[in-house]
């Protein structure tokens, strides 16, 4: 790498840095907004546990000690589906109130506009998982997989807010619009009902199983559980990471393809 | 000189309510996004619920052998709270919009308005409750209850829908903005949830089964559901009722006494 291209490299970095950290403040001034995206998880994961202990004994059902240990991973990417499109909304506010237009005015490089967002929000959503995970091991949850399965989840989180908040970054570059980006969260609550998240799959049927077998959350989520109720295993971490990493890299130059044609567009 | 003549009579007031709870209508009929999270939420309740949770018939004790019969009433009450708030939101857009102070404004009984903000709601809730049940029998919904099966399940989100409208108002009136809707969304899908929505209450453990045994939704939900998985008794009728007719005192009570207090 040349001087000037690892200058940069440097510039883009330290200007994604301080662009997450204005997103960062933007989440800690607006804490109570936050905090249902942990709240309500909690609570489905805590109903669920008591309302679901009978089916621990169905034929075809993981051989689990509790629900809990079960629905750990759903209730972590709930919690991160919460949050995921405030990159976007985020971005759509700034696009609505002009500051955009002032950032590509300045002499900001365009990756980190959609990156610094991004990360703001990943580092939330990894956060959130840390908190989700003392609050199910104090309440006597186990993780097969250990320190590195917690992790492995702690990361899987902020891989996802990448892939959701990039798809909210298109749509925020594409409408200009907070409401449009907020639509798109009915949607990921929809993808997750439709997923392994709250029940295998093997104990569903029809057309409902089908699409929850080829849910792409079911790809991740399954993984994930196999690491908190079997033992760890190097192939489902791989399995975990991989799939949100290559739907992020897909999500975030959808975003970045959509801010630059934007700029082009007269 | 003209004059003008205030009438202040019941007939008045009835006609008020009618033309606040119209004007609620025509403003669906104007904007049907507002439909959106009213219709569409429950039915993918509806969906999702019998998709993921098929198997939970399979097990001894569950009160039907048709997913369908047990989670449709449940998702039509998601509902029914759903247009109660969009009732309450309406309101809140008013006095966002400055409608609500003319309101206030004009000479004779607040109560109608009220009145007619309730009666909007529960009209409101046949229209989730029709796409549950229509989308639920193309999945093989039954109904051994009959007619009056049906007609308790009406009866029931009509009165979900009264009364969490008149919670939202209750908030609304205070708070007087459409942001504080939230709090009465994340109560009432809260309190649906701690219930018997999902499976029967002998399933609940621990602190669950009493949340759920003390929880009026409980009645509720026993109510609207009886008709779809057996055939109706007074048992299961009356303490659902009595459920919905205290809830809308409480409501009612507290949204109006909010209601007097405000000023324009």
């Amino acid at each position: 790498m040349t001087g000037s291209g690892l200058a940069g490299v440097m510039t883009a970095g330290s200007q994604t840095f301080e662009l997450a950290r204005r997103s960062l403040v933007g989440e800690r001034r607006q804490l109570l907004s936050v905090m249902p995206g942990l709240i309500f998880p909690l609570l489905l994961a805590a109903v669920y546990t008591k309302q679901f202990q009978r089916v621990l004994d169905m034929p075809g059902f993981p051989e689990v000690d509790s629900f809990l240990d079960f629905i750990l991973p759903a209730c972590i990417v709930q919690a991160v589906s919460f949050g995921a499109t405030a990159a976007g909304s985020e971005l759509a506010l700034d696009i609505e109130n002009g500051f955009l237009d002032r950032l590509l005015a300045s002499p900001v490089a365009r990756g980190p506009i959609l990156l610094g967002r991004l990360a703001g929000a990943a580092i939330v959503a990894s956060i959130k998982t840390l908190v989700i995970l003392a609050v199910f091991l104090v309440f006597g949850a186990e993780v097969a997989g250990g320190l590195a399965a917690m992790l492995v989840m702690v990361l899987v989180a902020a891989l996802l807010v990448l892939v959701i908040g990039g798809l909210a970054q298109v749509m925020a570059v594409r409408t200009g619009s907070q409401e449009a980006v907020g639509a798109t969260f009915p949607l990921i609550f929809v993808s997750i009902f439709m997923s392994s998240a709250f029940f295998p799959t093997t104990l569903m049927n029809g057309w409902f199983r089908v699409v929850a077998e080829y849910n792409p959350i079911s790809w991740v989520i399954n993984p994930v559980r196999r690491l908190v109720i079997v033992e760890w295993s190097t192939a489902d971490a791989l399995q975990a990471l991989g799939i949100p990493a290559v739907l992020a890299l897909g999500t975030i130059s959808a975003a970045a393809l959509a801010l630059q044609q934007r700029l082009t567009t007269p | 000189m003209s004059t003008v003549t205030v009438s202040t009579g019941l007939g008045h007031a009835g006609a008020v309510s009618l033309a606040v709870c119209v004007r609620g209508l025509q403003r669906l009929r104007a904007r049907p996004v507002l439909l959106i999270p009213t219709v569409v939420m429950p039915v993918f309740f509806v969906i999702s619920f019998t998709g993921a949770f098929s198997s939970l018939t399979r097990i001894e004790g569950y009160g039907t052998s048709n997913i369908f019969n047990w989670m449709a009433p449940y998702a039509a009450l998601q509902g029914a709270v759903f247009a109660g708030v969009g009732g309450a939101t309406s309101a809140a857009d008013d006095l966002e919009n400055g409608f609500f102070d003319r309101l206030l404004l004009t000479p004779g009984s607040r109560l109608p308005i009220l009145i007619g903000t309730i009666g909007y709601s529960a009209v409101r809730s046949f229209i989730p409750t029709t796409g549950v049940l229509a989308v639920a029998a193309l999945g093989g919904l039954q109904l051994p209850g009959g007619v009056l099966g049906l007609v308790s399940l009406f009866a029931a989100t009509a009165g979900m829908a009264v009364v969490f409208c008149l919670f939202g108002l209750t908030i609304v009136y205070r708070l007087r903005t459409l942001r504080s809707m939230m709090i009465v969304q994340v109560v009432g899908f809260s309190s649906m949830f701690l219930s018997i929505g999902q499976v029967p209450i002998e399933f609940l453990d621990g602190w669950l089964h009493h949340a759920a045994r003390l929880n009026p939704l409980t009645n509720v939900l026993r109510l609207s559901r009886q008709g779809f998985v057996g055939e109706l008794s007074w048992d299961l009728t009356w303490p659902g009722l009595v459920a919905i007719a205290a809830m809308t005192l409480v409501g009612g009570l507290s949204a109006l006494r909010a209601l007097m207090k405000m000023a324009p």
